[in-house]
């Protein structure tokens, strides 16, 4: 670490957030939270809520940790990163209960899902363990947004395919595709679906940055 | 200093707990009320719209007061209770058996008419479903219902909330053209046209479809005897509004001539 004090939004700073949106990404490129995107992305709506959650856990979550990190004995550090996020994740869906009951009712299992997530578990062991706070709050936020637009194309793509609409919004029928004998393809709500289209958004993506593929 | 010795993994650990332990609690304890309240107004309103009166969460009070009329409790042969309609809890009433169960009912008048609405409750895949159903004087006709989830599938079995499914319920019999009790299936692949005990299903969503044909055919069953009680005194008092008839119509007659 250098004496000198780095500016807040250095150069190393910003590659915290860009970094995970690309060359970095927790679900493509780290492969972490792929369960999730199975489960949730077969609607818009519950991946931008799941978004969002997992934006303010992983931040936060990072934060304390770093925080702790020199107190941390590393024998049971796993434990107290469960711990850090399962209490947050319990607070958001008490605080969401008792003032925003129709979100909480909207989001319902996934907020006990996030404790699941294995991109929170990733970052706090990989970073925020090694790095001051301001540095793994970026990376949190970083991350979740990586894992966001991930998230968010896949349910994009599930919805329109599967069911015709986007955000709950019949876009389709309004169209008026339906009367050219188009069909809903029923396979796009299933779960294995949603593993080929991040296989092809990882395709996409190698095909774009060459710095992802492997050396032969 | 050493983090990993012993003793300090144990004071590390007990300090944390101790702190989350506190914060939660605090929390839950503060909380609480405003989450009741919450679930509460949400039970209101899953009632009204089971009669086809959809109000904010914030109107679910004032529109209850106005369009419930009545509401008690039933024992097993269908009789009347004193016991207090708030106090029972079907997640535990559908556990204890038969005989000892007490149901629930809220009447309400709609037009002139008055339905029926019974609570439901039972599971799906992931976890309990609940709903209420309303049926129309007649003991017979759906007049409207509605469902909710805790856990099911998003997309799937999560779908049973929504207003595609739960409409055609409307107009559905529970009883056949002989009067024989078979409640309303959700039908895998679609109900055939003309079909008043079925209703179309949810591709995908066949476990929590099923989990919504069985709560409905095991609490509508227990409710059968208070229905034979009603539609009996429907028939007794359908005649004597006939007889009545019948005599102010001789009355006119003898005085005409």
């Amino acid at each position: 670490m250098s004496q000198k004090k780095e500016a807040l939004f250095s150069k190393k700073n910003k590659k915290l957030i860009t970094d995970p949106l690309d060359d970095n990404n927790p679900i493509t490129v780290q492969v972490l939270g792929i369960c999730s995107a199975l489960a949730i992305t077969v609607q818009l709506k519950p991946a931008v809520v799941m978004s969002f959650s997992v934006l303010f856990v992983l931040s936060v979550a990072n934060v304390v940790v770093s925080l702790l990190r020199k107190f941390i004995p590393s024998r049971i550090r796993i434990i107290v990163f469960l711990v850090v996020i399962a209490t947050l994740v319990i607070l958001v869906d008490e605080v969401l209960k008792a003032y925003v009951f129709d979100v909480s009712k909207e989001l319902s299992v996934f907020v006990g899902l996030i404790i699941t997530n294995c991109i929170i578990m990733g970052r706090l062991e990989a970073f925020a363990l090694g790095n001051t706070p301001w540095k793994s709050f970026l990376d949190g936020i970083g991350n979740s947004f990586g894992y966001a637009w991930i998230l968010i194309a896949v349910a994009f793509f599930r919805e329109l395919l599967g069911s015709g609409t986007l955000y709950g919004y019949p876009v389709l029928e309004k169209l008026g595709i339906y009367n050219f004998g188009y069909e809903n393809n029923g396979m796009m709500i299933l779960p294995p679906m949603a593993l080929v289209t991040v296989g092809l958004i990882i395709w996409v993506q190698r095909i774009r940055n060459k710095k992802l593929i492997e050396p032969k | 200093m050493d983090l990993n010795k012993n003793t300090y993994v144990f004071f590390f650990s007990t300090a944390m707990v101790l702190v989350v332990a506190a914060l939660l609690s605090f929390t839950s304890i503060k909380l609480k009320p405003l989450q009741q309240k919450n679930i509460a107004l949400e039970n209101k309103q899953n009632i009204l719209s089971s009669v086809g009166i959809y109000v904010s969460r914030e109107e679910a009070d004032l529109n209850y007061e106005k369009y419930i009329t009545d509401s008690f409790v039933l024992d097993s042969d269908g009789q009347k209770t004193d016991i207090d309609i708030s106090s029972v809890q079907l997640n535990k009433e559908t556990k204890k058996p038969k005989k000892e169960q007490n149901m629930p009912l809220y009447i309400s008048n709609i037009d002139g008419s008055e339905k029926y609405i019974i609570p439901l409750r039972g599971t799906g895949l992931w976890g309990p479903i609940w709903g209420y159903i309303s049926l129309d004087n007649d003991m017979n006709t759906v007049y409207g219902a509605v469902f909710d989830h805790k856990a099911e599938t998003p997309g799937l079995g999560a779908e049973i909330n929504r207003d595609f499914f739960e409409k055609p319920f409307n107009g559905k019999r529970i009883f056949d053209l002989e009067g024989d009790f078979v409640s309303i299936a959700v039908v895998k692949g679609g109900a055939k046209e003309n079909d008043y005990h079925g209703v179309d299903g949810i591709s995908g969503g066949t476990i929590t479809s099923d989990g919504v044909t069985a709560m409905l055919k095991e609490r509508l069953d227990k409710y059968l005897p208070y229905f034979e009680n009603k539609m009996k005194e429907n028939e007794v008092n359908d005649i004597m509004n006939f007889i009545d008839e019948d005599i102010n119509l001789n009355d006119t007659i003898n005085k005409l001539n």
